[in-house]
């Protein structure tokens, strides 16, 4: 059998409700992102994820989601030793589902958004932010 | 991408659709080969707004001598595309004829012998007379300076940068944005930005702390002009922070937000702006990608990689301009804007010959009154180049003025590696030429001009390297800072561009011995222009001066320390 990547997110879920231990061998952060969305599909658009290009300081890195009509937004930074951020909660009377953080980064990585959705449904967002050591430009 | 061919097509579909374009007229200028100050300046004046752009002059004030660049290597969308053309392949691209005054301003080969024919190029009271003439034609032109003018010289230096402000207000810009600037620190940046006579403009310069936009430079400038609302949108370099010392200019921060650039954009458009001009330091390639994402600009005069080229490069409905850098060139861009839309336009970029066109005599007044304090200890001669050296700095591995750098570091601070960034700036000197002080400061000048001497790691130069070859070769515009490759002496490798950062960089060599780079040793390395607070060392134009004067005649062996793969 072909072992997909979705066959392995389907599988570790299903694991971890059988264990009810966490599972090695997972790409960091992937771990997490099934936890939160329990093995859904991700869809793309209606989330945005605001983030530099390059980060002028990798230890403070502005960054700015937004997904409407989400209850919750999930963010990880996927490079990171522990990749989950920061999960932002919605509730009924909230104006907007918008949120903005500074986050640290250990080095050049995907920073990854995910929102769910009101009607249960899941929706992801990511951006490479480089982290240099700086130098000469022109 | 756009090849030449389907330019021109699109260009004479768009000549088509809006009357006139101002092809042409370049080719016919290199063709016959006159060299006058009218023809020089000619132009026939079209529709109702005139654009003047000059960039990146790098306080360049008097005539100089640049070479533009051999090797200038394009990756992802960009390979082959302009500015990534040079030598006979730029010139067969344009129809420039092979040592005409168009090949010597434009391209590299045979610069020393053009240089001698040619003279010198630049200077901004010859600079002053072409705005004078274009604003003889048209008395409302837009004068746009796109920044890097408070930098580059012995003089801006010693002034923090006052020289370049009396004599840029004297030509009377309407606008500015920034980059190199930000280095003569946040405070004093302030103090001279409160002052200005025109509008100091940056949509993506924010107050770091709250991240909201910096209230000092606004993100855009209407000005009314031929009975056109025009706005003026600023963009700021986006890698200030990282490409030079933050720690100068803690206060703020930057980024390409292009996100916000849109937002601007229809911000100004809803207010009634019938032409939108962005000002902008992005470099070259980044603003061809944001030209591809935000809707509604109809011109991006480009600074920051410093490249010059005779015909705009169209992206959708914008134009983009570049005008080259150190003061050798000046573009005008007319417009015929009407029904709140650009419906044509007519372009010339005007190499500024310093020996064709005359120089404005207030505005050598005033350069000599800026210059005159200094004057002594900047025409001392230190040294001379042999008859078969020119010492130029652009190209993306190496320049002969860096040889020389990094030959000076090696000696000087006795160290096995040396490494010099690549910037751009900096003029070129000619064979059998003297090399006084003010040469040596206007490859060198900067407020962060240190001379380290530290261990590094063969695994950790391997670090840097990679680190700097993705700043230049990333495939993707929005991850370039625009400068070149770090020059590197006593060390050797091989770099294949198209491969991803941490494989670029491979047979890294010490050329004192031809061994391999060992990862685990330690190297003495020495360099200068570190972004890091607290370095430590003599300023790196004394240490090049001490060189030079042991020297006495400057000849270099030819550089042949980096293999290119990939292109």
């Amino acid at each position: 059998m072909e072992f997909t990547r979705r066959n392995a997110l389907a599988v570790g879920a299903g694991a971890l409700v059988l264990a009810g231990l966490p599972i090695r061998g997972f790409a960091k952060g992937e771990e997490e992102i099934a936890a939160f969305t329990g093995g859904a599909d991700l869809g793309e658009g209606g989330i945005e994820l605001t983030a530099p290009e390059i980060a002028e300081n990798g230890n403070t890195v502005p960054i700015e989601v937004s997904a409407e009509g989400a209850t919750e937004i999930m963010v990880l930074a996927m490079g990171n030793p522990t990749p989950p951020v920061a999960t932002f909660k919605f509730g009924k009377l909230a104006a907007s589902q918008q949120a903005s953080t500074r986050i640290r980064l250990a080095g050049t990585q995907e920073v990854v958004a995910i929102a769910k959705m009101a009607d249960g449904s899941f929706a992801k967002a990511s951006k490479t932010v480089k982290v240099t050591i700086g130098g000469c430009g022109g | 991408m756009i090849s030449r061919r389907d330019f021109l097509q699109t260009s004479m579909a768009a000549a088509s659709i809006y009357g006139a374009s101002g092809f042409g007229n370049w080719s016919r200028l290199a063709a016959q080969q006159l060299l006058t100050q009218d023809r020089l300046l000619e132009f026939d004046t079209f529709g109702n707004v005139s654009l003047i752009h000059v960039t990146d002059i790098h306080a360049q004030l008097k005539p100089l001598y640049f070479r533009e660049p051999e090797v200038n290597i394009g990756v992802g969308g960009n390979k082959g595309a302009v500015p990534h053309v040079t030598g006979a392949d730029f010139r067969r691209l344009y129809g420039i004829d092979d040592g005409s005054p168009s090949a010597y301003a434009l391209t590299c080969d045979d610069f020393a012998a053009l240089g001698r024919a040619y003279g010198r190029v630049g200077g901004l009271d010859r600079v002053a007379t072409v705005v004078n003439a274009i604003r003889a034609d048209r008395p409302d032109a837009l004068l746009l300076d796109g920044g890097d003018t408070w930098h580059g010289s012995y003089t801006c230096y010693q002034t923090e940068g006052q020289d370049m402000v009396n004599v840029m207000n004297a030509l009377k810009p309407d606008a500015m944005t920034f980059h190199w600037e930000f280095t003569l620190g946040a405070d004093r940046v302030a103090e001279i930005v409160e002052g200005l006579p025109f509008a100091a403009l940056g949509q993506n310069i924010f107050d770091a702390e709250w991240d909201e936009p910096a209230e000092l430079f606004p993100p855009y400038k209407f000005f009314e002009r031929g009975g056109v609302k025009i706005a003026v949108i600023g963009q700021a370099f986006p890698y200030m922070p990282i490409a030079n010392p933050g720690w100068m200019f803690p206060e703020y921060s930057f980024g390409i937000r292009d996100e916000r650039m849109q937002e601007m954009v229809d911000e100004v458009r809803a207010e009634g702006a019938e032409l939108v001009v962005c000002l902008s330091h992005n470099g070259f390639d980044v603003d061809k990608q944001m030209a591809g994402k935000v809707t509604g600009i109809d011109v991006i005069l480009s600074g920051h990689t410093h490249d010059a080229l005779p015909e705009p490069v169209l992206v959708g409905e914008t134009i983009i301009i570049a005008s080259g850098s150190n003061g050798k060139f000046v573009s005008r861009v007319d417009l015929d804007v009407r029904d709140g839309r650009m419906m044509g336009f007519r372009h010339k970029l005007i190499p500024i010959f310093s020996d064709v066109i005359a120089s404005d005599a207030p505005m050598t007044a005033l350069i000599d009154e800026q210059r005159a304090p200094y004057l002594d200890a900047m025409s001392e001669v230190i040294g001379r180049t042999a008859e078969d050296q020119t010492l130029y700095r652009r190209g993306n591995f190496n320049g002969t003025w860096d040889d020389l750098i990094c030959d000076a570091l090696l000696s000087e601070r006795e160290a096995e590696i040396a490494l010099s960034p690549g910037v751009r700036w900096g003029p070129s000197i000619l064979p059998g030429q003297d090399i006084t002080r003010e040469d040596i400061w206007n490859v060198t000048s900067m407020t962060y001009p240190q001379a380290y001497r530290t261990g590094m790691t063969g695994e950790f130069l391997h670090v840097v390297l990679e680190d700097v070859a993705d700043n230049l070769f990333n495939p993707d515009p929005y991850y370039q800072q625009g400068g070149d490759m770090v020059r590197t002496g006593g060390l050797g490798y091989r770099i294949d561009v198209t491969k991803p950062q941490g494989e670029r960089i491979t047979e890294m060599t010490l050329l004192k011995t031809g061994e391999l780079i060992d990862p685990a040793r330690t190297y003495q390395v020495a360099g200068w222009a570190s972004v890091n607070e607290g370095t430590e060392g003599p300023p790196i134009w004394d240490v090049v001066e001490a060189h030079i004067a042991k020297q006495g005649t400057i000849s270099l062996n030819p550089n042949t320390s980096v293999t290119v793969a990939g292109t």
